[in-house]
């Protein structure tokens, strides 16, 4: 990497109401210490070209949003530093595996759709709990452990547009909707799993994985999907040979009987639902 | 379901050519290690005449055959159907893909059954 002042990027453009196909179009920028790939975007947007559309929100790795093509690899724009690329020029795409709304925004609709149809929250079956809570739900922290880092996903679409497999079967769910459909499964408050079994016991299910481990590779946030998924064949053939053990529903853990309201915490908000 | 049966029986037909297959290596590859005479009670190498005709002889090995062969096939041609389907055909071809491996599957094992339990009558018969 050299140590020069200016930085090229290459992004690749595309308007589906204008142009025929897409193309690359390059930008020479300053380059700043610690400058991230998003920076260099909005230098990019504020001094030469208010046209280049890319989405963004955060800037800080947590919402998900800016995930793109970078030098050829799935990456937040903002949580790369353009020094740690180690190269000259700064290539630019949307995510593979989607359709392109313009320039760098994917169209991610088709990957939501999935997560969606595998229920991606805590499913009770005590609906009056559900409806009227009471309390917490209790959960060790050995129960927490089952499920936590793939919590941390932030459906930012890198794994589906690394996914060879996403690549090639449009019926195939995807790392992120199947690896967030185990997350709920493994955990213990939850009674969803024979619900999400009706989409996971199909063609939509796990099956078409070949486990070449790209989603959890280049996951920003350090989330194993392609784990996730094994495990959910693992929770799947053995409950096809009813052999599965399906964890204890987490009882609403008692209220501790000797706390006392600091005067200082204001009381909770009325409900509005 | 249907996803979640096919799959299952796929990783235990793995399992099942893992163990037979494993047989048919000690049987023909390993008889030095393994001077067992049940399974080559003839002098001479495995592949020898009078080996393959004992074993023919018994129950045990055209049985073996058997079930290698149905797992063999079952796996083999899932695994492939699954290739094919992510080539992305249309949903006509899949269905066709699907019914053409079922009838060649069913044919093949027919067939290798039938050869079976001929080579056994044949065998006994020596």
């Amino acid at each position: 990497m050299s140590d020069a002042k200016q930085i090229l990027y290459r992004v690749r453009r595309y308007d589906p109401a204008r142009d025929g196909a897409p193309r690359w179009q390059d930008f020479t920028i300053p380059r700043t210490p610690g400058m991230t790939v998003l920076d260099g975007l909005w230098t990019i947007k504020q001094t030469l070209d208010a046209t280049l559309a890319w989405r963004a929100s955060c800037r800080m790795g947590v919402c998900g949003s800016c995930g793109m093509l970078v030098n050829g690899r799935p990456r937040l724009a903002c949580n790369t530093q353009v020094s740690e690329l180690g190269a000259d020029v700064v290539a630019l795409a949307p995510l593979p595996n989607f359709d392109i709304i313009r320039d760098l925004v994917p169209d991610l609709a088709p990957a939501f759709d999935a997560h969606q149809a595998l229920m991606p929250f805590i499913v009770r079956e005590d609906v009056q709990e559900r409806e009227n809570p009471t309390g917490e739900f209790g959960q060790s922290a050995e129960e927490l452990e089952h499920y936590l880092q793939f919590s941390y996903c932030i459906k930012c679409g890198c794994c589906m547009a690394a996914c060879p497999t996403y690549a090639t079967d449009p019926s195939y769910s995807g790392p992120m909707p199947l690896a967030q459909a185990h997350r709920y499964n493994a955990d213990t408050r939850d009674e969803g799993f024979r619900n999400r079994k009706e989409t996971l016991a199909g063609e939509r299910g796990p099956w078409r994985c070949h486990f070449a481990g790209e989603c959890s590779r280049v996951c920003p946030k350090g989330v194993d999907p392609a784990k996730a998924i094994q495990l959910m064949k693992r929770e799947l053939v053995l409950d096809y040979l009813r052999l599965r053990r399906a964890h204890a529903s987490a009882p609403v853990a008692p209220k501790p009987k000797d706390g006392k309201r600091r005067p200082d915490v204001p009381d909770a908000p009325a409900r509005t639902v | 379901m249907r996803d979640q049966k096919l799959w299952t029986w796929h990783v235990l037909a793995g399992l099942v050519i893992l163990v037979f297959l494993g047989l048919h290596m000690t049987v023909m590859h390993l008889d030095k290690i393994f001077e067992a005479e049940t399974l080559n009670p003839s002098d001479g190498k495995p592949i020898d005449w009078a080996n393959v005709v004992a074993r023919g002889k018994t129950l045990f090995f055209p049985a073996t055959y058997v079930v290698l062969l149905a797992a063999a096939l079952f796996h083999g041609l899932y695994g492939l159907r699954g290739i094919l389907l992510e080539l992305g055909p249309a949903a006509g071809i899949q269905r066709a893909i699907s019914v053409l491996f079922v009838l060649v599957g069913a044919g093949l094992f027919v067939f290798g059954t039938w050869a079976a339990i001929m080579s056994h009558g044949l065998a006994k018969a020596l």
